[in-house]
């Protein structure tokens, strides 16, 4: 086990987190200040993939399909928070989790009666493709290291339109106090319709770009969905800073596992055992960190709320 | 307007004559649907203690119903190919037998439902939505990952299992004794809802506070509803894995814990014939709409949709309102 696969390995864990993260943040923003929870998030995942795959099929152009990506997330959540979203605010979470699953069915029976069941494929750029030397003598793939860059770019751009802009501070009012800004002559239902919005070109943009390595197929968006609630869990809900601690955290944990553990276990028993053993485990390590979170604080790490 | 009680008797009166009259017609595909029926409700009974009586929104049941099942799997393995389960100083040879077969489902769904209501409950919500859709995952993820029962793609079981005096391979048989244990369970759910302890749960869902000054501890009633919950879910997940003779981390997976939920909604939160309404018009949808469109999930979401943000009762709702007060 050498020191540049170890290197290599926590990139990618770091480039796993960073778009956990995108996810995260939309899911951690809609439920702080709307207080709803989101099945459907998936969903938007998946068709800034689809739209990314479209677009960049036709135009050739890899930023135009990522616009594309999360115009049309934006588009479909802004029209979806008109449609259904907006009647759950006042109901409770088990209605919100009916009325978003309903919504999982309808876009992803959607996508696939439009597109088929086969995965589309995506490109990476000529521009991007390609490995690049890191210091150390370390070859790294160029756009794994550009997906790290953008998801600290869109933390930081998160971080100051959220503490240092008017609509950031109407966020953070509507978190604590609904009827008193709306009281102030803010538009409330305007300002929910571009949150919503705005969680939805995230997961858009996070859909295309993780597409990119992977495939762009019906159902993507809910294993990733779920690995984000896991996010939000240890982080704590409604908490931006707690997305970001936690989206490494379990981008690092998961990637880290499926690399060591079954090395970790090859010290004790013989190969084959180590293998199996090493990889049920690892398949269930980042929920064991959940766990161990939930038992020392149940709220999650940046959770201020009980 | 129909008095809830002739709705609960008339609707198991309805499953039970349609299966003697497809069996009158020799229509064994029929039973079996209506198996699947009765199965499904049973799962959804279970989850509707949680739900209904306790208010827990969990969305992580597919553990129970795939622990189940695993149960069932795993012992029929080993039975049919007359290789012992190892479990350090323990051989087990395996069994083919559903009484044993139904105990061992239970117990593990119960264990399990233990240790996650304990880990789970120590939050609500939708922390608590959220931390149950992950427990789910990790079974789901772990099912895969263990080869030495199929991983991915799931294990076969031969032949169905036996009931001491009776022919399970005869599908009316085997329909026979899942609607008695769906019909055993919901008698136990009704009885559960009248008892002190169900009276408590339902005040420890509305009001945890008085439950509380009363000197009862909430935490403790909703984890063995959810105890209770989990191991009628697996019990339920045994049965469906003898109906279909095969296993596989499909019965994990979130979707199934998002329709066991659909199926208590379209029938109807908290309401005992809930579950089997449910059930029953989950599964004619699927029969019905699956044979004109590949796509059927799409009517069932928006239907589901409509129910949701219009007809907040469910079906038993709109036939059989309960009076005012019920939130």
């Amino acid at each position: 086990m050498s020191t540049i696969l170890i290197i290599e390995q926590v990139l990618n864990g770091l480039q796993f987190g960073v778009m956990l993260f995108l996810m995260a943040a939309g899911l951690t923003l809609i439920f702080g200040v709307m207080g709803l929870i989101n099945l459907a998030h998936g969903s938007l995942y998946m068709i800034g993939a689809f739209a990314a795959a479209t677009v960049a099929g036709a135009t050739g152009s890899f930023l135009l399909a990522l616009a594309a990506a999360m115009a049309a997330a934006a588009l479909t959540g802004a029209l979806v928070e008109m449609a259904v979203i907006r009647r759950l605010y006042a109901r409770d979470h088990l209605d919100q989790v009916l009325a978003t699953f309903a919504l999982i069915l309808i876009f992803s029976e959607g996508t696939r009666w439009i597109f088929g069941s086969l995965p589309l494929y995506l490109n990476i750029p000529s521009w991007l493709a390609g490995p690049v030397a890191l210091p150390g003598g370390i070859q790294y793939p160029l756009y794994r290291l550009a997906l790290i860059a953008v998801g600290l770019l869109v933390w930081l751009g998160l971080w100051w339109l959220i503490e240092r802009t008017r609509l950031g501070i109407q966020i953070r009012a509507g978190e604590n106090d609904r009827e008193m800004i709306a009281a102030l002559g803010i538009d409330i239902s305007k300002l929910y319709t571009l949150i919503f919005a705005l969680g939805a070109a995230l997961a858009g943009l996070a859909g295309a770009l993780v597409g990119t390595i992977q495939s762009v197929q019906v159902g993507m968006g809910e294993p990733v969905l779920i690995l984000a609630f896991v996010v939000i869990v240890i982080g704590g809900i409604g908490s931006i800073k707690g997305a970001f601690v936690g989206a490494l955290l379990v981008g690092l944990t998961s990637t880290l596992g499926g690399i060591f553990l079954p090395e970790l276990f090859k010290l004790f028993t013989d190969p084959a055992t180590a293998q199996s053993a090493g990889a049920s485990l690892a398949s269930m390590s980042i929920y064991i960190l959940m766990s161990l979170v939930l038992i020392w604080r149940p709220t999650g790490l940046f959770g201020a709320r009980a | 307007m129909i008095r809830e009680r002739y709705l609960n008797l008339g609707v198991l009166a309805l499953l039970l004559a349609l299966a003697l009259l497809a069996r009158l017609a020799d229509q064994s595909f029929t039973i079996t649907v209506l198996t699947k029926v009765v199965i499904l409700a049973l799962a959804a009974a279970g989850l509707n203690i949680a739900l209904g009586l306790g208010g827990l929104v969990s969305l992580g049941h597919a553990v129970f119903f795939g622990l189940g099942g695993y149960a069932m799997g795993i012992l029929a393995f080993h039975a049919q190919n007359f290789a012992p389960l190892e479990l350090g100083p323990l051989t087990i040879a395996g069994s083919k037998s559903m009484p044993v077969i139904w105990l061992t489902a239970i117990a593990v769904s119960a264990l399990a439902a233990l240790v996650i209501g304990l880990l789970s409950l120590r939050t609500s919500g939708v922390y608590f939505i959220m931390i149950t859709l992950a427990f789910g995952q990790m079974f789901y993820y772990f099912s895969i990952s263990w080869a030495a029962y199929g991983g991915e793609d799931g294990l076969s079981i031969y032949i169905r299992n036996g009931f001491p005096g009776l022919n399970m391979l005869d599908p009316i048989q085997f329909f026979g004794i899942c609607f008695a244990v769906l019909c055993l369970v919901l008698l136990f759910s009704d009885r559960l809802a009248r008892s002190p302890f169900g009276l408590a749960l339902n005040a420890a869902r509305q009001v945890p506070v008085r439950v509380e000054t009363v000197g009862l501890s909430p935490m403790r009633l909703k984890l063995l509803a959810f105890v209770i919950s989990g191991a009628i879910t697996g019990l339920a997940g045994a049965l469906y894995a003898d109906l279909n003779r095969f296993v596989s981390p499909t019965m994990f997976s979130w979707q199934l814990s998002g329709e066991l939920m659909v199926l208590v909604i379209l029938g109807g939160v908290g309401r005992l014939i809930g579950p089997v309404v449910g059930a029953a018009i989950f599964v004619a949808l699927e029969q019905l709409l699956g044979g004109l469109t590949a796509f059927w999930q799409i009517w069932l979401g928006v239907i589901l949709l409509l129910i949701v943000l219009f007809a907040r009762g469910g079906v038993v709702g709109l036939i059989a309102p309960k009076g005012v007060g019920h939130d």
